[in-house]
């Protein structure tokens, strides 16, 4: 990663953050998805039995927020190289000096902003609402779920890096868009399935599973993004073939 | 950073690939009719040089053993058909594409992978479409890229840019909104924002009607007023006739490079057209009795054209020889070959290359 140019992933990130306002569908989608993985929780907090069994109980709602920094982001990550290929904006960009460092770096920054800014007002109107309005036996044991807050703070930004890496991966070598985004899709998977083992109780979850757990993310998402930047062949982005190397 | 005098040579050895295939057929013409002062520019040390440059993918070649050189200043038509490699070599020189074989120096800079970055921060490329930001602003699609250069405090140079393509007033128009031929201009004004040492514009009228490419037309004659090195690929040779100072045709080989004027000259012999107001007698008769005719064929009853050394020398005589004998002669003038005339010759000459 040498001789990186913060303006230059400045400016794609400037660039990336206009596209997505002035595109409805992408801020519709954005809001909405957030919105409907905030509802189940919030019932299930409410409708919860005040027992000592509560803390529990509240495991999964408290998880399955997770799978926005999931979702999220997969849609956009896989429209980022290819649609850029198939609106005919990619060949001008690729003419400049931006390096592909650079370009895989603002394009996943620029996706990562609003998938934490989300995520996080998520969790923080949850808690909000959990603290002002909840049962107090039930909002205390709430907030005493330790290593699922944890999880939540430390898995939010790594679930999404897994789930940007992987769909610029397939971004970078689909021939199409609807392709990308559907496979995607079928790439987050993995991190979902984790969620969900946590959730449903398969693996405990502890502080030690919490912090094992964002390491081997943080290191995956690290290979994957080294990973793509050597996929990121400029010749088989513009001809479709691949370059020939020594 | 120093401007080697030759290109590096960037062929097996860098690219590791298959060395260099022995010259097509069709190389002997090209190099019997590229002279020297063409391949040398004209107007000031090159710009860009290219030499015996070969791009194959697997088994097909794209362009194969081109050599030219751009001298700075200079507008320089590259022709060539659909397919004839036009715009993979314009690819080539961005360094978008590796080169199979070949060398080449890029405002001063050897092609290389590991030169990518400085070379393309010295060249301005425009492909066939513009490929804008469609929801995005003419000035935030110019702040975006005017970022990726890495120019601080653009705001002077957008509006310069905008200016040069008389989009001033438009700076605060959704991409989306304008016509082809604005997308067009705004792709131009992209061009010009990192004041390159090379613009590659490729087919930059391509698609465009009449009245916008005009537009597009006389942005470039300004450009090349102010010093701007172009390279311009295009197949519509009125287009290259009126706006380049050289040009070069491909088919995926080199087949010539020259001024249009000195294009014609060397693949035309002199002819003079000889119209008279009923069709002559004895036409064989009379031409062969001219010393400086050479040859002649009718187009059309009372239509003459008539192969000569020196139309300015034998016309004097061919019209005496013409009143003399009776004719009433309504036209005799030098025939005039266009560049498309030139293009057809030698695609013609390819064609029939491949068929024998």
């Amino acid at each position: 990663m040498m001789g990186l140019d913060v303006s230059r992933i400045r400016a794609v990130i400037r660039k990336e953050l206009r596209d997505y306002r002035r595109k409805r569908s992408i801020v519709v989608a954005m809001a909405v998805l957030p919105a409907i993985f905030l509802i189940q929780p919030t019932l299930s907090v409410f409708l919860a039995p005040a027992s000592d069994a509560t803390a529990k109980y509240l495991d999964l709602p408290l998880l399955l927020l997770l799978l926005i920094p999931v979702i999220m982001p997969s849609t956009l990550a896989a429209y980022s190289v290819v649609g850029e290929r198939e609106q005919g904006t990619l060949e001008p960009l690729l003419t400049t000096p931006l390096r592909r460092h650079e370009f895989i770096l603002g394009k996943a920054a620029a996706i990562m902003i609003p998938t934490l800014a989300l995520s996080f007002t998520v969790f923080g109107l949850f808690l909000a609402v959990v603290g002002l309005f909840a049962n107090r036996d039930i909002s205390s044991a709430v907030f005493h779920q330790g290593p699922v807050l944890l999880a939540l703070v430390l898995f939010t930004p790594l679930l999404a890096g897994w789930a940007i890496v992987v769909g610029m991966a397939v971004s970078v070598r689909a021939s199409e868009v609807r392709v990308a985004q559907q496979l995607g899709m079928i790439a987050s998977f993995p991190p979902l399935g984790v969620v969900v083992l946590l959730g449903i109780g398969v693996i405990h979850p502890t502080f030690t599973v919490a912090v094992v757990f964002a390491v081997g993310l943080l290191v995956i998402d690290v290979r994957a993004l080294r990973l793509i930047s050597r996929m990121f062949d400029r010749e088989r982005l513009v001809t479709g073939a691949k370059a020939a190397r020594p | 950073m120093t401007v080697p005098h030759h290109p590096a040579d960037v062929g097996a050895g860098a690219y590791g690939l298959e060395s260099e295939t022995a010259a097509p057929p069709s190389r002997a013409r090209a190099e019997s009719i590229t002279d020297a002062p063409a391949l040398r520019g004209t107007k000031g040390s090159s710009a860009l040089v290219v030499d015996r440059l070969t791009k194959r993918f697997g088994g097909r070649t794209a362009f194969s053993e081109v050599s030219f050189e751009v001298a700075h200043g200079e507008v320089f038509g590259f022709l060539g058909s659909n397919g004839a490699g036009k715009t993979t070599t314009v690819r080539t020189l961005g360094t978008l594409i590796a080169p199979t074989s070949g060398s080449a120096t890029v405002a001063g800079i050897p092609l290389s992978p590991e030169n990518g970055v400085d070379i393309r921060q010295r060249i301005a490329i425009m492909p066939e479409a513009p490929g804008l930001y469609l929801r995005l602003t003419v000035t935030e699609n110019l702040e975006y890229f005017a970022g990726l250069y890495g120019l601080h405090q653009a705001g002077p140079r957008i509006e310069a840019a905008l200016d040069a393509v008389n989009l001033g007033d438009r700076a605060g128009d959704l991409c989306g909104g304008l016509s082809k031929g604005l997308r067009q201009r705004v792709g131009l004004a992209r061009t010009l924002l990192s004041d390159p040492a090379i613009m590659f514009l490729d087919e930059p009228t391509s698609g465009l009607d009449p009245v916008a490419a005009l537009e597009v037309h006389n942005l470039i004659i300004g450009l090349r007023q102010k010093g701007v090195t172009i390279f311009l690929t295009t197949h519509r040779l009125e287009e290259a006739e009126k706006l380049c100072d050289r040009v070069a045709i491909l088919n995926t080989t080199l087949r010539t490079v020259g001024r249009p004027e000195d294009l014609r000259a060397q693949l035309f012999t002199g002819a003079l057209v000889v119209k008279t107001l009923m069709p002559l007698t004895h036409p064989d008769q009379l031409f062969r009795a001219i010393s400086a005719v050479e040859d002649w064929h009718s187009e059309e009853p009372g239509t003459y054209v008539l192969s000569v050394s020196d139309p300015r020398v034998a016309a004097p005589s061919v019209t005496r020889q013409l009143v003399s004998a009776g004719a009433d002669v309504l036209f005799i003038g030098e025939a005039q070959h266009s560049l498309e005339d030139v293009y057809l010759e030698l695609i013609d000459e390819d064609f029939e290359a491949r068929s024998r």
